[in-house]
């Protein structure tokens, strides 16, 4: 659904342009940068460390024959490599990164700081529990702040990411129902979930159940209500959900959900919308995972770190996966081990304790924010996105009328008879200096455009990007297919043929064949 | 609030722009039962000088690592980091930019994961890696996972030298799809797994060097599971010792699960850390996680994208490889620009250096009354069987401090014929000082 391919046509960039071409492919500030293994120079090193004194050597034999075949380099090598390399992505650093369900929003650098000092940094999952009491005491903080701020009693801290904390919430819901002696073969997810919703009920051994979207953008509550049934084992909802819309029937949907036996999962992805306006427990919820890198500001870093600790109602809780920190007679005590209160947990998840370096960071951004910061940051951000949606929605088509929450979801039916798709759009946003909105998601929609601009954008940049789409829009009715089909064209690459990535994978640097004759 | 750039002048005229009196009819559709009037009984908002003294307070009551002899390993190795790893991933376009699904403006972060596939393949002596998993654990049970799909079969044999977190991780994952895990006896020395292989065997899990630091051929065992048409799945805990031993791939691995932090990561009390998997090119299509390939853009300029993402939640649902989504990107840099400034010389230099600090800690403990070395051969962390508890001397050390290495009981609490047992690792930032001062500590508490 997104990329290129050669069997589209495409102009050069110099018919498009003018002349473009120079000596190296570098074009001023957007440089050409070859892979490490290009830059070889045998032998060099980037690191000086000394030679061992002679020793008996105890590796049993098993040394290792022949080179790696890893590149030498030197460190300004190096440093102007990754330096090269940092300067061809976009980053919320440098613009605003209206990624719908993404949450991009500024990350505070005292964070980073804090995460780097060396009483957090640089201590062992594994020494002594008594060398470790700020530790405890810190993870023990930030539960704090989550239970209060969800409502919930009870936070398993150790899921990865998202995707883990749905792992880690569905199997404890599994879990407190097989204790009961209640086997179930059914999650509900709706059609409009981030697609980790179904594959995680997978993973947990469910046959998973969709569940269509009403005229409104939300759940089908009918439809909802008639596949409930007692091999129901939870309804997976994101709330706000992926359209940007609250679930304004969420007490009902709870009800009818636990009047079934059933648990009720949430996904939330989209806290930002309400933290510290809503507490989760306050809408029925039993169980609900929170990216501390979307609601709270850990870096998303390419791709990740994350860290997705999981919100347990009381009846969950003596389920949820190792370890734990209890409250015990001489103070906080790290519970390792399948025994005492533990002894029904579901197991471990992951090595070690959880992230905890994200754990700092994102206390530092709740306490930096405070009670009346959170709820500031979902007012703003609620109001942000209803702002653009105001301004925009005489220009691209608004899904669904009304006002939305922290973000807002357009189709592509304004691009109807012109000849663009919604990834042609998003492309040219890119020429603009902007990353595109989410395209495609979620899939109730037909060129589904899902716009985030989150609270830590001015009014002035929303205008700027307001004055673009508006800009963008009026050239695609005006009839010129070809400036949306090419984009971009201001990038360090234009559209990338995804379809022989995919057909001929080539995963992996290696030598070409005569260099590596010449090796030898 | 010094991260929110909205004016109360701001908020006004964009709420009489939307044509609504207050913030809160934006959230009527919340219903009333549920909307909090006031603040949620937490602090108020805080400034940066007082973020800053509250959670230094609090790490100032830990023992860091780097302030005292310092010999714990078991799964998380404290290695130097270089100044120009921390510096360049700190970058904003590195540090806050999302997953790279948009290509043309995201070449850098796809050009590194590359780089990173590449350096993985090379050091575990496969021919494929994916972009990084959570962690070593998580890339284990993903292995299992995959054998599975692989073979058709579904039971799994782990070795008892198996890292234990590993192990329990494996079965949380396995536990409600309809797969069994059959895991050996956890005593050290011990190499029973082969007798378990059979006709339903998917996947034999062992570990090199093993949980109690020995290193292992797995050659012999390669063969065994392959008869059985089984996939032999090898654990990595310490990837630096792949700067000195001989590489899974050549034992016959057909999956590397591997921790990755020793590389560019710190210690960070267990997270975040940077998963590594590789395998096969011929079983490529049933990997997890996120895979990043080489192509050309609409002038034919090499480039890189996202690719096989039909294996992924967001295209496959439940039908996925995997529910990974969010990976361990920026820790995956970390450990490419390590590795980058190591390079071929530099990565065996280090290794050499983890091994010959080891085998002179070994060489001195040897002869110490009470204990003595459990290993055959080993790379920068070996076993000690004390003449008393582990867990005490431990403990006892360290409030003298010393942080003398993992009592095996803090895994296995009721065995106990492992409570003796002690992991002890010395790596590149281990001096002498810091190794007389162990030897003493044990000669004193064993004496």
């Amino acid at each position: 659904m997104s990329g290129w391919s050669p069997a589209a046509s495409v102009r050069p960039v110099k018919d498009l342009l003018g002349p473009s071409e120079t000596i190296t492919g570098n074009r001023g500030l957007q440089l050409e940068e070859k892979l490490i293994f290009e830059q070889d120079s045998p032998g060099h090193c980037g690191v000086d460390l000394p030679e061992p004194a002679p020793f008996r050597c105890r590796l049993g034999g098993l040394e290792r024959q022949g080179a790696i075949g890893l590149p030498g380099l030197s460190e300004p090598q190096i440093v102007r490599h990754f330096t090269r390399l940092s300067q061809k992505n976009y980053a919320i650093d440098t613009g605003l990164y209206p990624l719908g369900s993404c949450t991009m929003k500024h990350n505070p650098r005292l964070n980073e700081k804090l995460a780097r000092l060396p009483g957090l940094a640089d201590i062992h999952p594994l020494q002594p529990v008594s060398t470790v009491p700020g530790a405890l005491e810190l993870i023990d903080t930030l539960a704090y702040w989550l239970k209060t701020l969800t409502g919930l009693p009870a936070i398993a801290l150790s899921p990865a990411a998202g995707a883990h904390g749905e792992l880690c919430g569905i199997m404890t819901i599994r879990s407190a129902l097989e204790a009961r002696g209640d086997r179930r073969s059914r999650v509900l997810v709706p059609e409009s979930a981030h697609g980790t919703n179904p594959a995680t009920a997978a993973a947990c051994g469910y046959a998973v159940d969709p569940i269509p979207a009403n005229g409104s953008g939300r759940v089908d509550r009918a439809a909802l209500e008639a596949k409930l049934g007692l091999d129901v084992a939870a309804l997976m909802l994101t709330n706000p959900n992926t359209c940007g819309l609250f679930e304004n029937e969420i007490h009902e949907i709870a009800a009818a959900v636990h009047a079934t036996g059933a648990f009720f999962y949430c996904d939330g992805a989209n806290f930002n919308a309400i933290v510290g306006r809503v507490r989760p427990a306050d809408l029925g919820i039993d169980c609900m995972h929170l990216n501390l890198h979307k609601t709270f500001s850990t870096p998303h870093g390419g791709g990740g770190p994350g860290s997705g600790p999981v919100a347990l109602s009381s009846n969950l809780a003596p389920y949820a996966p190792l370890p734990w920190i209890i409250h015990g007679p001489g103070g906080l005590e790290l519970i390792e081990q399948r025994e005492g209160p533990a002894e029904h947990v579901l197991g471990r998840l992951k090595g070690f304790h959880g992230q905890m370096g994200m754990f700092v960071r994102a206390l530092a951004y709740m306490m930096s924010h405070g009670a009346d910061g959170l709820r500031q940051v979902a007012e703003d951000a609620v109001l942000n996105a209803n702002y653009l949606r105001t301004r925009l929605e005489d220009d691209i088509s608004l899904s669904f009328p009304g006002a939305c929450m922290h973000e807002v979801l357009f189709d592509d039916r304004f691009l109807k008879d012109s000849g663009i798709t919604t990834l042609d759009f998003a492309k040219a946003l890119i020429d603009e200096g902007y990353h595109p909105m989410t395209m495609y998601f979620p899939l109730i929609v037909h060129g589904a455009m899902l716009i985030e601009p989150t609270e830590t954008e001015s009014k002035a940049s929303l205008d700027q990007f307001i004055g673009v789409v508006k800009g963008l829009a009026a050239k695609a009715q005006s009839g010129d297919p070809s400036r949306f089909s090419n984009a971009p064209v201001l990038t360090p690459r234009r559209r990338l043929d995804e379809t022989t990535a995919a057909r001929k994978p080539v995963l992996r640097w290696r030598p070409d064949p005569a260099q590596r004759e010449a090796a030898e | 609030m010094r991260y929110l750039p909205l004016t109360e002048r701001d908020r006004g005229e964009m709420l009489a722009a939307i044509g609504v009196d207050s913030i809160d009819a934006l959230f009527a559709d919340v219903p009333q039962a549920a909307r909090l009037d006031g603040l949620l009984d937490l602090p108020r908002a805080t400034g940066e000088i007082e973020v800053e003294r509250q959670i230094s307070r609090m790490a100032a009551r830990n023992v860091a690592a780097g302030s005292a002899p310092f010999f714990v390993g078991a799964g998380a190795y404290r290695h130097h980091i270089p100044a120009a790893v921390d510096h360049l991933i700190q970058r904003g376009e590195f540090l806050t930019s999302y997953t790279p699904y948009q290509p043309e403006i995201s070449q850098g972060t796809l050009q590194y994961l590359f780089e990173f596939q590449t350096q993985v393949a090379l050091l575990t002596g496969m021919e494929v890696a994916n972009a990084s998993l959570y962690d070593g654990a998580t890339a284990c049970a993903e292995a299992v996972m995959m054998a599975s799909r692989v073979t058709g079969r579904r039971k799994a044999v782990l070795s008892g030298g198996l890292h234990p977190h590993y192990r329990e991780v494996c079965e949380t994952y396995a536990r409600f799809v309809g797969f069994e895990i059959t895991a050996d006896d956890p005593a050290p020395g011990r190499q029973g797994v082969a007798p378990l292989v059979d006709r339903d065997t998917s996947c034999v899990v062992v570990q090199n060097p093993d949980f109690y630091g020995e290193v292992r051929d797995y050659s012999g065992l390669a063969r065994i599971c392959h008869d059985a048409g089984a996939l032999l799945v090898v654990v990595v805990t310490e990837i630096l010792s792949l700067g000195a031993l001989r590489p899974p791939g050549e034992m016959g691995a057909d999956i590397v699960a591997a921790e990755g932090q020793s590389l560019g990561n710190a210690l960070n009390f267990g997270g975040p850390y940077v998963g590594l998997f590789a395998t096969r090119d011929k079983f490529v299509r049933q990997m997890p996680g996120r895979l990043v390939g080489q192509t050309v853009d609409a002038e034919g300029r090499r480039g890189w994208v996202l690719t096989l993402s039909t294996r992924e939640q967001h295209i496959r649902r439940e039908r996925a490889t995997s529910n990974v989504c969010t990976n361990s990107g920026l820790c995956a840099l970390a450990f490419t620009i390590h590795l980058g400034l190591l390079g071929e010389a530099g990565l065996t230099r280090l290794a050499r250096l983890n091994h010959a600090a080891a085998v002179d800690l070994a060489e001195r403990l040897e002869r110490v009354p009470g204990l003595h070395l459990v290993n055959r051969a080993f790379f920068n962390e070996f076993a000690l069987r004390l003449s008393r508890p582990a867990a005490e001397i431990v403990e006892t050390l360290a409030s003298r401090g010393v942080l003398a290495g993992v009592p095996v009981s803090r895994f296995y609490p009721g065995q106990e014929k492992l409570s003796g047992i002690l992991l002890v690792a010395a790596t590149e930032m281990t001096t002498a000082d810091d190794m007389d001062r162990l030897e003493q500590g044990l000669r004193e508490v064993l004496s």
